[in-house]
């Protein structure tokens, strides 16, 4: 997937099987964490999960790093723009990708802004992540 | 009844409930996340709804019951049910949540009441509608078959 001459991957097998990514979601909603958690399975084992900001920002300045951080927008305590700064300014260099469940327009600029990535509208789908991991396939 | 015929049976009883407009794709996602892996996900998730949904329920009947209503904590309460509502699926509770919120905004205390009223009744019946598709399938499973898996474009 991340490799050289990926095949077509319309076959969930063959995804993720090349090449080991890390994870993290962030997000509030255990619905949420659980249903994102199950789609990501898909693609890596390597999944952690935090209920908020201040969590993912306290994890990551402990030293552990991610390949790839889905953060949610609206969370108590810190919420994902809050926690993206935070990240960015800590020197964490990981793909950040916004998961809001407000409309996405007028969002966008403001996760941009604050650094990530890429951002989605909840819920995440198979259909956005395999996008998402060719977008970044082809940056890499 | 055999297998072949429950197995039929659950495809077109969870057909209809698409077309009738009471769960949308996201089920179907949901479903396509089940595996040997994770072989009880659909029934975990949706329960984690359940529970969500009726403290959710609760909280906002509550909430429309006081002297001053509170709107924005009303409105948190409905945009949490339009979230998690909206990620299993339940597309009918998920759009009345949406309606809710314009009332909210308006700080209209009848609105608001009419609009908890409807959405109660659609969740009480996506909850039904959910049980019996689940126990369609434990039939089927306990008849020695396996679950059909729904095609996503019909």
């Amino acid at each position: 997937m991340f490799g050289k001459g990926a095949s077509s991957s319309k076959n969930m097998e063959i995804i993720g099987s090349e090449k080991k990514f890390s994870v993290l979601i962030v997000d509030d909603d255990p619905i949420i964490r659980k249903i994102h958690s199950a789609l990501l399975s898909k693609f890596t084992k390597e999944i952690h999960e935090v209920k908020n900001g201040k969590e993912a920002v306290d994890l990551c300045r402990s030293g552990t790093s991610f390949d790839i951080i889905f953060i949610d927008k609206e969370m108590p305590i810190m919420n994902g723009l809050e926690a993206t700064k935070e990240l960015r300014a800590m020197g964490v260099y990981s793909t950040i990708v916004g998961v809001t469940s407000c409309d996405l327009s007028s969002e966008r600029n403001d996760f941009i802004a604050a650094g990530q990535n890429q951002c989605y509208e909840k819920p995440l789908t198979i259909e956005k992540i395999k996008s998402l991991l060719s977008e970044l396939n082809k940056n890499n | 009844m055999e297998v072949g015929q429950m197995q039929r049976r659950l495809i077109e009883y969870t057909k209809s409930l698409f077309m009738e407009g009471i769960l949308d794709d996201q089920f179907l996602q949901l479903q396509q996340l089940q595996d040997e892996s994770n072989p009880d996900f659909v029934v975990e998730v949706v329960s984690l709804f359940f529970q969500d949904a009726e403290r959710l329920l609760n909280d906002i009947t509550s909430a429309l019951d006081q002297q001053s209503v509170d709107f924005p904590k009303v409105d948190a309460h409905v945009h949490q049910l339009k979230g998690s509502s909206a990620s299993v699926g339940a597309q009918r509770v998920k759009n009345g949540c949406i309606a809710f919120r314009n009332f909210c905004e308006e700080q209209n205390v009848d609105g608001s009441l009419r609009c908890l009223q409807q959405i109660k009744q659609e969740y009480y019946h996506v909850k039904n509608k959910l049980e019996a598709l689940f126990r369609l399938e434990q039939q089927i499973v306990a008849a020695g078959g396996s679950v059909p898996m729904m095609e996503l474009s019909f």
